[in-house]
């Protein structure tokens, strides 16, 4: 019966979240699995824009077989809490790339927690997350990179950027890093800031409207998560949800 | 077309402007020179409207309207345009969306009709012509990676597709070589050198003045005209020094 206890902010993974939302929904349904097989190449995507108050909760199990490939592009933008997590296992020579946006007003919380296992040798793992939030929501990045002793020369990135629109609104970043080998390469960087002043006056004495000018900067900021969907409908999709929900922050 | 009257101004509490007078009538270019520090840029800023530059006391007419009431993109909507010393760097906005965006916010504002992706690259293309710079650096980044001289040189391109009808200058001979300035001057004159518009040009040296002829000369000293005249004024400065003319 353990396993159907409520999550407490004691564990690190549910210290940011919205837990009286998740209580809404328990208990969560089991993990959606996605598995690669040897040699493939899997693109998938998930575009979280529950509606204004619910909960929504998405986890994933993937496994990404030897020299196989999987790209996950990820909108998480709705719904009161909007929580999406990933738990990665890498075969040899296997990529995995989340490519993910967080953008959040009111009193979302809106969560991203990854953790990727690099099993076997000279597998790449590539997280990029953008977030933007006003008012008082949360948005958080949780990300482990767990690299085992046999995993020699993995090579794993993650970028985490946030910007923050109002003083009341919170990014958290937490990237991790536990590697157990001795020939490996991990880099990741997390930045929270706030749109340039500089930029919006000169902007403004070109004659942008304070909006048109922070919706702007907005975009090229998440611009580049996108970009490299293969399916030309579904990021159109993606864009085009993106901006609307910046547009309802500025 | 804009009348300072005894403008003050603060910055972070210190007075910097301190009772400046000056009066553009349309058709004339003014050149500010004056040493460092003796409020040129502040005044270019706080007529822009830039965030902490603090109207204390005195007032600026634009047409007969109080500029100090307008939010800077209104003043840009309202035919003011303001040369940076340092063009900011923008990463991630093409110059031609950046571009796009501020013209059509103007004539968003001024009830007029907005131009289509075709209409706005045609005109793109004509004022880049005129000031030498390719198309290609348009479709990059605002400023990114561009050289001082290339960033004067789209501020000029700037200037002239927004065609506006008072254009405050300031420094945008800095970091310009010789050829560089003999086009920006020329740019100036084909874009603001007419009968409805005005230019007020701020400087330190008399050789952009070569290029783009004052009708009238100021010096800027301690937050203040200190003296006026002619092109002649330009000339005497370069030979004697500030602190010549402006004890004499």
């Amino acid at each position: 019966m353990t396993a159907l206890a409520l999550p407490t902010r004691r564990q690190e993974d549910w210290r940011y979240s919205d837990l009286e939302a998740v209580a809404s929904l328990w208990p969560l349904p089991a993990p959606t699995r996605i598995d690669v097989a040897t040699g493939e190449t899997a693109n998938h995507h998930l575009l979280q824009d529950a509606a204004d108050g619910s909960a929504a909760v998405h986890d994933y199990v993937i496994t990404v077989a030897d020299d196989a490939r999987c790209d996950f592009h990820l909108l998480n933008i709705g719904g009161k809490l909007g929580r999406v997590t990933f738990a990665v296992r890498l075969g040899a020579r296997a990529h995995f790339g989340l490519h993910g946006a967080i953008i959040g007003g009111g009193d979302q919380t809106l969560e991203i927690i990854t953790s990727v296992t690099h099993a076997q040798p000279d597998a790449t793992s590539g997280q990029t997350v953008r977030s933007v939030l006003g008012s008082r929501a949360t948005g958080s990045y949780l990300g482990s990179i767990n690299v085992a002793r046999d995993a020699q020369r993995t090579d794993a990135f993650q970028s985490i950027k946030a910007m923050l629109l109002d003083r009341t609104a919170t990014a958290n970043a937490k990237p991790e890093l536990e590697i157990y080998a001795d020939d490996v390469k991990c880099a990741h960087g997390a930045t929270v800031g706030e749109l340039d002043k500089a930029a919006l006056f000169y902007m403004a004495s070109r004659g942008m409207d304070p909006a048109t000018a922070k919706t702007l900067l907005l975009r090229s900021f998440v611009a580049g998560v996108f970009d490299d969907m293969p399916d030309e409908a579904l990021r159109e999709q993606f864009e085009a949800a993106a901006i609307a929900k910046l547009e309802s922050l500025v | 077309m804009l009348n300072i009257d005894n403008l003050t101004n603060t910055i972070d509490g210190k007075t910097i402007l301190k009772g400046l007078s000056l009066t553009i009538n349309a058709g004339e270019i003014h050149a500010i020179m004056g040493p460092n520090g003796a409020g040129k840029s502040t005044l270019a800023y706080t007529l822009g409207g830039r965030p902490g530059y603090d109207v204390t006391g005195g007032e600026a007419l634009y047409d007969g309207v109080n500029l100090f009431t307008l939010e800077p993109h209104e003043r840009a909507a309202a035919g003011l345009f303001l040369g940076f010393q340092y063009p900011v760097e923008i990463p991630g906005v093409s110059n031609l969306q950046f571009l796009r965006e501020s013209l059509n916010s103007q004539k968003r504002a001024r009830d007029e009709k907005e131009l289509n992706g075709g209409e706005f690259i045609r005109l793109a293309k004509e004022k880049a012509a005129l000031l030498g710079l390719d198309m290609d650096m348009l479709k990059r980044p605002v400023n990114v990676g561009f050289s001082g001289g290339e960033k004067k040189r789209a501020e000029m391109v700037q200037m002239g597709i927004l065609d506006p009808k008072l254009a405050i200058l300031d420094e945008t001979d800095s970091g310009l070589d010789i050829d560089a300035l003999k086009i920006v001057g020329a740019g100036i004159n084909a874009i603001m050198r007419k009968p409805d518009k005005a230019v007020l040009l701020i400087t330190h040296y008399q050789r952009l003045l070569d290029y783009v002829k004052p009708d009238f000369v100021h010096v800027l000293a301690d937050g203040r005209i200190v003296k006026s005249g002619g092109p002649e004024l330009a000339l005497e400065l370069e030979r004697e020094g500030y602190a010549e003319v402006v004890a004499a």
